[in-house]
């Protein structure tokens, strides 16, 4: 468990440190939704419409961003050995740097959803259940991530591919995310597609660890 | 010689660890059409320093990669006796090229991440430090010091936390003479109290009492 809180703590302190890190995401996340509006022209029922899906596309972009280095980073610098002679178990230690990731990017993301979708004229009642809606669901779209991180490792510029392995895996994620906003939009119960989203996440939580772990140990044989 | 205080247990933690062995038989590597080593058995037990010598793509780094678990040899095995149910990677050290630190983290983030990390105690960083004669690097971050420096701020994690077996991968590349005296120091210290070393080098190691050469086995494969 020390070891588990030591990479978490590291982590968090990189990105803190590093600046760019942590709000980058954000950052990202800012100028599509502030661009959006130029590109689609002053049809404020339009943008309204679109508000949810172009939200959680952002989202998934921003989660993107920066995830082909959250391996390779420690693999260039040796870290990645140390984590093998820590005596515990590889997932939990992955499973710290998922929880770094997610904190530094979607959690930040999910809090300020809200307030960039009043610059796509979202309809009141569904601020709340995006925002629940993103907590719920950006954690799958990291631990997805994690996995493609994982095989990508070893690969100089493995972003393109890891784009190409995760974005596909997402949308489940996204489709349940974006039924979510889309009902509170309507005002129907949005209960249904909630839960099958808590559903996605805690599969990827179940699974990504374990398998990033594996991916990693097979990137080194 | 500078002194190690591997405290902690009464009677240091090593001599918990006396009847450690390292052992590999038949070990073989490949590296396409032609072995890098093959049959090769070699064991290490306490009170051991082993220098590991070879000409440069001999194997060396492999051999210690192998050893310490990282991959698995193409033949042959590798057993630590007396290690019981734990897993082997909690018994040793890895120093290798790439050292393990970040360069926006200060010597003492780094350090404290890699006791948190491998079960060491932070209290003893700056002694450790001390000991390789870096301590006013402490709260520096390594991103500024020289390539010198941050070996020895990398190398003081032998100290923090305690390991019995030291697998070292040119450990005293970039050190001046006096560093190079000091881990030297280090190293027939760990010895001496119960622990082993194994030390890829290709400079002459005071505390040397055991030589394994790879030069001369590469052969081709059938």
């Amino acid at each position: 468990m020390s070891a588990f809180s030591a990479v978490l703590k590291r982590d968090l302190r990189l990105a803190r440190r590093a600046g760019a890190g942590a709000s980058l995401g954000l950052m990202f996340f800012l100028v599509l939704i502030a661009i959006v509006p130029f590109a689609i022209g002053a049809d404020q029922k339009l943008i309204s419409r679109l508000a949810p899906a172009l939200l959680w596309i952002a989202a998934l972009l921003a989660t993107l961003l920066g995830l082909d280095r959250l391996f390779q980073a420690d693999e260039e610098d040796g870290a990645l050995d140390q984590f093998l002679l820590s005596g515990g178990s590889l997932t939990m230690l992955v499973l710290a740097k998922a929880l770094a990731h997610w904190l530094v990017t979607g959690l930040p993301l999910s809090l300020a959803a809200p307030v960039l979708g009043l610059m796509l004229a979202i309809e009141p009642q569904a601020m709340l259940p995006l925002s629940l809606s993103l907590l719920v669901g950006t954690p799958a779209l990291t631990l997805i991530g994690l996995v493609g991180a994982a095989l990508t490792v070893s690969l100089n510029r493995g972003g393109l591919l890891l784009s190409l392995l995760v974005v596909p895996t997402a949308i489940p994620t996204l489709i349940f995310g974006v039924a979510v906003a889309k009902a509170a939009a309507e005002g129907r119960d949005f209960a249904m597609p909630l839960t099958v989203l808590c559903g996605t996440t805690l599969f990827a939580l179940a699974i990504s660890p374990i398998a990033a772990a594996l991916a990693l140990r097979q990137a080194r044989g | 010689m500078p002194h190690i205080n591997i405290a902690g247990l009464p009677g240091g933690f090593l001599t918990t660890f006396s009847s450690l062995r390292l052992v590999a038989l038949g070990l073989a590597v490949r590296r396409g059409p032609r072995f890098l080593f093959r049959g090769l058995d070699m064991s290490l037990a306490s009170g051991q320093v082993m220098q590991l010598t070879g000409p440069n793509g001999s194997g060396k780094s492999t051999l210690i990669r192998l050893l310490a678990g990282f991959s698995p040899p193409d033949a042959g095995t590798v057993r630590l006796e007396g290690a019981g149910e734990e897993h082997p990677g909690a018994f040793l050290h890895y120093f290798g090229h790439r050292e393990g630190l970040r360069p926006a983290l200060t010597a003492r983030e780094n350090l404290a991440f890699l006791a948190g990390l491998l079960g060491g105690d932070e209290a003893r960083i700056p002694d450790a430090l001390g000991k390789l004669g870096v301590a006013r690097l402490l709260d520096l971050p390594v991103r500024v010091l020289s390539e010198g420096q941050r070996r020895r701020v990398a190398l003081a994690r032998l100290l923090v936390v305690d390991r019995p077996i030291w697998l070292l991968d040119e450990p005293l590349a970039s050190l001046d003479v006096e560093a190079i005296a000091t881990v030297s120091g280090l190293v027939a210290e760990h010895a001496k109290a119960g622990g082993m070393a194994l030390v890829a080098t290709h400079q002459p190691l005071a505390a040397t009492n055991a030589t394994l050469d790879l030069s001369g086995r590469r052969e081709a494969a059938a």
